[in-house]
């Protein structure tokens, strides 16, 4: 494999099992002949990969200043109320992962997140309710 | 998959913008029905010499934000030895309250691929990288059958373009992180030179322009670049999307002429009331008190990448200024000192004058900080990330001076009271 591709493969292996392991990083840098520090460099640098493993679905509500102007703390709350944990952490059963993120480019429909690879915008305490009750 | 989104735009001037509500994103032949690729065509029938002169007599300069002259730019590229060239769309718009290339992306991504198979054409490139930041995630099966259609027209017989995507990462979005990120490293920033036109993704010439940048190639080459380079201002050609967020009405993408008043954006098009401050350019972009509106929009005053966050007179300057050295520091990929370690303290600073626990000297902190880090940094986010910070200090220094006179005075009655 080109070491180009090393990223992309990190980013596969976080998909199909939901985070990358101290052993997938191992693999991966024995395929591609780079030392284990290096994966772990690129893995560690990116934060949608995470060496934990995650929720069936993440939640990642928008912290920056437009949604901010627009009560996303309050939003925030509101997802902490809902499933009862903190920004990240993983629900015990597995369903949730909740983590705040830097700007998602949808400050035309503050306050937005993303719920795996959907955005949501114009949330309220409502809208969130509904749409974390409808995941399995 | 976007929920919610309505069609707010209010274009003043469309060109990027113009029948975007008639082109199916999914369906080639609805863009080809609106003269799509007869840019293309035209300039495929020129040599690369004359189509790159074309854009550098337009007069456009990168959308992304920092300016460059675009031709100017692929004339490097073109001269530049060897047979393996690079063209790469940055498509990681991760600057806060932008939102410009996702409506392209969304709305009219043949505009984008008809401009890579123009750019690519004029310096040299067989192969094209879209890097597709990983929160838009939503769009990457969208353009992808884009670019199978563009295709299967023939529209990319000697072009070979491949998505990569990101994987959240702020700094990618600048070009020298984002061309080690394609290489599958870290996305820290490079020391330059060489520059990309040179020595760019695996050290070939290789050509960097923005998503808005390349779909207004398209125009240029259709209606030729003294069309072009009669709208806007002496430096600064063409119309600009711009995306007003915050504070507004009717926040969303506009499409102006450059050059147009950031009153007629925010209070005519955007609907703004008791506007205290605007943001214009992103998180670090400069900041224009409620006295100045008239100030106009063009690469020789306020522009950076579009973004347009409008704060009313109930918001504070200060906490604003702290949550985006938090976003800044958060996002600084830790490769050089001044960068690093200045965005560190300078949250502690601001974070201690939000929470009222300020001290004489930290107006005096943050100043000497400023000017080490505008001097000394790697790369634009830690030369540009002081301009918040110095902005808001020369439009409303009162307002720091006030938080520290009160945190002094706060502490004074704690010892009182014991």
């Amino acid at each position: 494999m080109e070491r180009n591709e090393l990223l992309g493969v990190i980013k596969e292996e976080q998909e199909k099992n939901g985070y990358v392991s101290e052993g997938a990083m191992a693999d991966v840098a024995e395929g591609f002949g780079v030392t284990v520090g290096e994966v772990y460099g690129v893995t560690t640098f990116y934060s949608f990969l995470s060496t934990k493993p995650l929720g069936r679905h993440v939640i990642r509500i928008c912290k920056s200043v437009p949604c901010f102007l627009q009560n996303g703390e309050g939003l925030a709350a509101s997802i902490e109320k809902e499933i009862g944990i903190g920004p990240g952490e993983t629900t015990a059963d597995g369903r949730f992962t909740f983590e705040q993120t830097n700007c998602i480019g949808a400050c035309d429909q503050a306050p937005a997140m993303l719920l795996d690879d959907v955005v949501y915008g114009n949330l309220t305490p409502g809208k969130i309710k509904e749409i974390l009750q409808s995941c399995d | 998959m976007i929920r919610d989104l309505e069609d707010k735009t209010v274009p003043e001037k469309r060109i990027l913008l113009n029948k975007a509500d008639e082109i199916d994103p999914g369906d080639i032949q609805s863009y080809e029905a609106q003269g799509g690729f007869s840019a293309l065509k035209k300039a495929l029938d020129m040599s690369a010499e004359a189509v790159t002169e074309e854009v550098k007599a337009s007069g456009l300069r990168g959308r992304g934000g920092a300016g460059f002259p675009c031709g100017v730019k692929w004339e490097l590229a073109m001269k530049s030895p060897g047979d393996t060239k690079y063209l790469i769309c940055n498509a990681d718009e991760g600057e806060v309250g932008t939102f410009k290339d996702r409506y392209i992306l969304q709305h009219n991504p043949f505009s984008l691929l008809e401009g890579m198979a123009i750019t690519a054409y004029a310096i040299g490139a067989g192969k094209a990288y879209i890097y597709l930041r990983a929160e838009y995630r939503y769009l990457l099966e969208g353009l992808q059958k884009a670019i199978s259609q563009c295709e299967e027209k023939g529209f990319l017989k000697d072009l070979k373009i491949e998505i990569r995507e990101g994987a959240g990462a702020y700094i990618c979005g600048e070009e020298s992180a984002l061309m080690n990120s394609i290489e599958g490293k870290r996305g820290e920033s490079r020391f330059r030179p060489p520059f990309p036109p040179q020595s760019g993704l695996f050290e070939k010439p290789t050509i960097i322009n923005n998503v808005e940048t390349l779909a207004n190639v398209p125009p240029i080459m259709e209606k030729g670049s003294a069309w072009y380079a009669a709208m806007g201002t002496e430096q600064s050609k063409g119309t600009k999307l711009f995306c007003v967020s915050g504070d507004v009405e009717k926040p969303g993408v506009y499409e102006m002429e450059l050059g147009s008043s950031l009153r007629e954006l925010v209070e005519n098009l955007a609907g703004a009331k008791d506007i205290g401050w605007v943001q214009v350019g992103g998180s670090t972009g400069a900041i224009i008190p409620s006295g100045r509106l008239e100030t106009t929009l063009s690469y020789e005053t306020v522009l950076g990448s579009g973004a347009v966050m409008v704060f009313n007179q109930s918001r504070d300057v200060i906490d604003f200024v702290y949550r985006t050295m938090e976003f800044l520091n958060e996002e600084s990929c830790g490769k050089c000192t001044p960068c690093r370690e200045g965005t560190e303290v300078m949250v502690e600073v601001l974070g201690r004058l939000v929470s009222g626990e300020g001290v004489s000297g930290d107006i005096e902190v943050l100043q000497e900080l400023s000017e080490t880090m505008k001097v000394s940094s790697l790369c634009g986010l830690g030369q540009t990330a002081p301009i918040p910070v110095l902005d808001s200090l020369k439009y409303f220094r009162e307002n720091y001076e006030n938080r520290i006179s009160q945190s002094v005075l706060l502490r004074s009655l704690k010892a009182i009271n014991g």
